[in-house]
């Protein structure tokens, strides 16, 4: 039982974690996408 | 490979940012480090879109056009190279307190360093005092830089030490991808921030210092060091050593004494000098080699796609040299960039704009490769405890390749024009100087042998030494 509320709290903290760079981060390269593709326009 | 952290440290006036406090406890997740450094990294790789501040700034005062009083564009570039310079500086000066302090009070005052050098820079801009922008992006920014930049690094390589690659190659890449977030960011601030009397330029910079002391700070709250002994479950250091892959440690300065250091910094060098070259003008570039066909507005989506390439040939570069060795993927970006640039000649000549994308494209990705692979590579050469301080070192061959690249670029391209030569043929030779460049690199990386056993650290030495200067230390 232990074992599983520490693992459940492990992976919330692995998703808030990753959430926080991730979501910036994709943000980020998808700004940089729309304006990449007037290359192909 | 199992590592062995000093028993003694340092204490610090805020015992919290101490490398004893953020020691890992049991059922801590390793994959909880990477975005600790991703935060940093991040956040510091803001540097490369410093740019779009730059018209901005021209205009302060006159508002819709730049007047007289108003700073100039050749003025404003200083504050960038001002903090690329301190970024080798700071990181080459600090690299062993970066080490012996341990990585959350590194990340704490790179936070600190970043954030106060945003404000500084808010305050010139608002009493239009340049020096003060110099004083705070430049050289407190630049400090932030080199400190941030190397924070993370050995502690991510001991957290992976099955795939110290890919580890450092996530936290690198973060560098690179700052600017996605910083450019459109700054941009959308500044047009909240302005008004038809006032450019929002220091609004802006007060915004952008708040969120980025936030986001370093729970980096540094985040990061752990591993307790000593640490492996991750499962894993097995291979029992037959590779020729390449130390399993000693090499002192900071004692690194300095081999020749491998300096083989490894030319190899770095001239890859970096060999792609921040044309990155820098690769829209100019583009352009001028494809008159009609590439427009100002395609010109800017390619360079956007060579940011991308850029940052993502950080973390798949980094990733691959954890199978194919470290040595064998810079050969990699010397022989197929030499390829690469003896080709765009021929496209350009051709007209075929798909041949050139690809070749720079894959170009760029080599180029952010060779700084996310170079922690790992110097891991293999001198060991685990000192890496991100030689790190720190080895990063003046970027300094240094800032300068050769653009340089080298530039004045051909001024020559050739004066002389004669075609716009769209301007570039060649650049681009067969830098194919001959990579062809430099390639024997350096050629000479890199296993370090002497001579520069190892044996316990009775440095170690022991650093050790009882700690603990002398701890008692007084």
């Amino acid at each position: 039982m232990s074992n599983t509320t520490q693992d459940s709290s492990t992976t919330l903290k692995l998703i808030l974690a990753w959430g926080f760079v991730g979501i910036p981060l994709i943000w980020g390269v998808l700004q940089t996408l729309t304006n990449a593709m007037k290359l192909f326009q | 490979m199992a590592f062995t952290e000093p028993t003694t440290y340092k204490r610090s006036l805020i015992p919290f940012l101490d490398r004893s406090h953020s020691i890992a406890k049991p059922g801590f997740s390793r994959w909880l480090v990477p975005p600790a450094a991703l935060c940093v990294h991040l956040c510091i790789g803001q540097a490369y879109a410093f740019s779009v501040f730059n018209l901005p700034m021209t205009k302060l005062i006159g508002i819709s056009q730049s007047a007289p009083e108003d700073w100039k564009l050749t003025q404003l570039g200083w504050i960038f190279s001002l903090a690329i310079f301190f970024l080798g500086v700071s990181s080459a000066l600090f690299g062993r307190w970066v080490e012996e302090g341990g990585p959350r009070k590194a990340m704490f005052a790179a936070a600190l360093c970043w954030a106060g050098g945003f404000f500084i820079s808010a305050i010139g801009v608002q009493i239009h005092n340049l020096w003060l922008i110099y004083l705070g992006y430049g050289v407190l920014g630049g400090i932030a830089l080199g400190i941030g930049y190397i924070s993370p690094v050995s502690t991510l390589i001991k957290w992976f030490p099955d795939r110290p690659g890919m580890a450092t190659g996530m936290a690198i890449m973060g560098f690179g991808g700052g600017a996605f977030i910083a450019s459109p960011l700054s941009v959308w601030l500044m047009s909240k921030f302005s008004t038809p009397t006032h450019i929002g330029v220091m609004e802006t910079f007060i915004v952008l210092g708040v969120v980025y002391l936030f986001f370093m700070l729970v980096g540094s709250i985040l990061v752990r060091v591993p307790p000593a002994g640490w492996a991750p479950a499962g894993y097995v250091a291979p029992a037959q050593t590779k020729k390449l892959i130390s399993k000693n440690d090499v002192f900071v300065y004692d690194a300095l004494k081999t020749p491998q250091f300096w083989l490894i910094w030319w190899v770095l060098c001239l890859n970096v000098t060999a792609g921040i070259g044309v990155l820098g003008q690769a829209s100019a570039m583009s352009q001028e080699m494809f008159p009609g066909h590439i427009t100002p507005i395609a010109a800017a989506g390619f360079v956007g796609l060579m940011s991308l390439f850029n940052m993502g040939g950080r973390f798949a570069w980094a990733t691959t040299s954890d199978y194919i060795g470290r040595r064998n993927t810079y050969f990699v970006f010397m022989v197929l960039g030499f390829i690469l640039y003896c080709t765009v000649p021929h496209a350009g000549s051709t007209g075929n704009v798909a041949l050139f994308v690809i070749c720079f494209l894959i170009i760029i990705s080599m180029y952010g490769g060779g700084f996310s692979t170079v922690p790992a590579y110097l891991k293999d050469m001198f060991g685990v405890r000192y890496v991100g301080a030689i790190h720190g070192l080895l990063l003046t061959a970027w300094s240094a390749a800032g300068i050769f690249g653009p340089v080298i670029v530039n004045y051909l391209r001024e020559y050739n024009i004066t002389h004669g030569v075609p716009k769209a043929q301007a570039y060649n030779n650049t681009m067969y100087i830098m194919a001959g460049l990579l062809v430099i690199g390639f024997i350096c990386n050629l000479l890199v042998k296993a370090v002497d056993a001579r520069f190892h650290m044996k316990d009775s030495t440095e170690a022991g030494s650093a050790a009882a200067a700690a603990a002398a230390a701890a008692k007084a």
